[in-house]
């Protein structure tokens, strides 16, 4: 991956200064990236901020973070030709790690509901539907 | 603190005291990081920008790391000023050129630099001499840590943390150190470390990071990527390869010594030659020559407490500083007259080169031979 700055002069020579003829996305991010993205949403927009791909072809940088779901389709593939992994594996930020642990609680509270209903063991259902309820106040932000 | 403070004191990074520092010159650690919701600052219209600033700046502002701070809005800052913190690496070059909408936070140490609406919401940096990337990590992740408890950082459970450009995406974390590699250079095999460097997934650079010439044997290398990596491991990586970068280089000075040692001082001669009479000097001719005089005091040539005054050079020798420290705005061939004049002045106390002292193993840290054979 190599950045380039180009002058006035050098970026005329070089069609720079007509979005059409060229994709800056191309030159920063490697060849094919343009078209890449473009291959996930043709005429998508972004809901949140209603950036469009040909933006992104434009200056091979995103409109806000949930572009990321809006051309996840078209990102996918250029993520996996930019990096080592596809999947973040490092720093978790607390709240991350919060919701993490509540639904990994959420997942027990509604295994242990199911296997209380199914012995009609009904004390111990409704006390985790309790649980569940409880649970859900808190995984929803007030 | 205000902008003259930071003038008048180089900043930690610049006394040169760290591990290996004679050919790491300072280690580097930033972290991208967004508000979830919001454009990225390149897609934002001026409001937005503006809100977001006003979200972000006051919870740097109140870090305990950023007591006794220097806040400044971009606006604020004359060009001149920009290009001085541009020169000791505390801003990016992409950042001197925002305006309304764009703010800078840093320590009085010069340790710590936390840009608000450069290409992402927040770039946090760590600046730390020699080659000390753990510690600088340790230093912007805790900054990250505190500031996450109160901003809505857009984090992405598969993805990680989401950043304007896709090439920062995941751990939003570049890691990089600034060698001082003239017997690479001279021995001419810096281009196969760097092809060696490029090969492994790592970055190298010039001075003033992407697109930017290699001046005064100096190189930046980074890491290229940030998804699907651990930043302890990708620091990991990093410090092995640049471990093995300075044996390289030890080894190639011991080469030089022993092989070539006529064009070592002859090149060390003229250097000091150049650098001593000359009445007018380029910052590019400057740096390179200034390196050979590093790697001069390095060897053992020129006494050891002459280095601070030719790490200083390095900096105060670059074109923003020059002017700044003149008050005055200079066009390119007053500056180069006054850039060989302030050299001038500093080396009039500079013993001459004494090639006798130059032991053969240099006293350096990373023994590349056992010494008597």
């Amino acid at each position: 991956m190599q950045k380039v700055n180009l002058c006035d002069a050098c970026s005329k020579e070089k069609g720079v200064q007509d979005p059409t003829g060229f994709a800056l996305a191309d030159l920063l991010l490697g060849i094919g990236a343009a078209e890449e993205i473009e291959k996930g949403a043709p005429t998508q927009k972004c809901p949140v901020c209603g950036f469009t791909q040909s933006d992104f072809k434009k200056t091979g940088r995103l409109g806000c973070s949930a572009c990321y779901v809006t051309f996840s389709e078209g990102l996918g593939s250029l993520l996996k030709a930019m990096h080592k992994g596809t999947e973040h594996v490092g720093k978790l930020p607390q709240r991350a790690h919060r919701e993490i642990e509540l639904s990994d609680r959420m997942r027990t509270l509604t295994d242990n509901l199911q296997k209380a209903v199914a012995d009609e063991n009904y004390e111990s259902a409704a006390s985790l539907r309790d649980q569940i309820r409880q649970l859900e106040a808190e995984l929803t932000p007030s | 603190m205000k902008f003259s403070n930071i003038m008048a004191s180089g900043g930690e990074w610049l006394r040169g005291e760290g591990p290996h520092h004679q050919i790491v010159v300072s280690s580097r650690v930033r972290l991208a990081r967004n508000l979830r919701q919001r454009s990225f600052p390149g897609w934002a219209k001026k409001a937005e920008r503006t809100q977001v600033l006003e979200l972000i700046k006051p919870r740097v502002e109140e870090l305990p790391e950023m007591q006794d701070s220097f806040s400044e809005l971009l606006q604020d800052l004359s060009a001149l000023e920009k290009q001085v913190l541009v020169e000791r690496h505390l801003i990016s070059r992409e950042h001197a050129a925002k305006s309304v909408g764009s703010a800078v936070v840093m320590n009085r140490r010069q340790t710590l630099s936390i840009m608000v609406n450069e290409e992402d919401h927040l770039r946090m940096q760590s600046i730390r001499s020699g080659l000390q990337l753990k510690s600088a990590f340790k230093l912007v992740d805790k900054v990250d840590s505190t500031l996450e408890s109160k901003l809505d950082f857009a984090y992405d459970s598969k993805l990680g943390y989401l950043t304007a450009c896709p090439t920062n995406v995941g751990t939003g974390m570049r890691a990089s150190a600034m060698l001082h590699l003239p017997g690479l250079v001279l021995s001419e095999m810096v281009n196969q470390v760097i092809q060696a460097v490029n090969k492994i997934g790592l970055a190298v650079r010039g001075l003033y990071g992407e697109g930017t010439e290699a001046m005064g044997n100096l190189f930046q290398i980074s890491n290229q990527t940030t998804l699907g990596e651990k930043e302890e491991d990708i620091i990991n990586r990093l410090s092995k390869v640049i471990e093995t970068i300075i044996e390289k280089e030890h080894d190639a000075r011991q080469v030089l010594i022993q092989k070539k040692s006529n064009t070592l001082w002859d090149q060390i001669g003229r250097a000091y030659g150049v650098l001593t009479f000359a009445h007018a000097m380029t910052s590019k001719e400057a740096l390179n020559l200034l390196s050979i005089i590093k790697l001069g005091v390095d060897l053992g040539a020129f006494p050891e407490d002459r280095r601070l005054p030719i790490d200083e050079l390095f900096i105060d020798t670059q074109p923003a500083h020059l002017q700044k420290s003149s008050q005055q705005k200079l066009n390119a061939e007053e500056r180069d007259e006054l850039r060989a004049q302030i050299i001038r002045d500093r080396l009039r106390v500079f013993p001459k080169p004494d090639i006798s002292k130059v032991a053969r193993e240099s006293g350096n840290d990373a023994a590349s031979e056992p010494p008597n054979q």
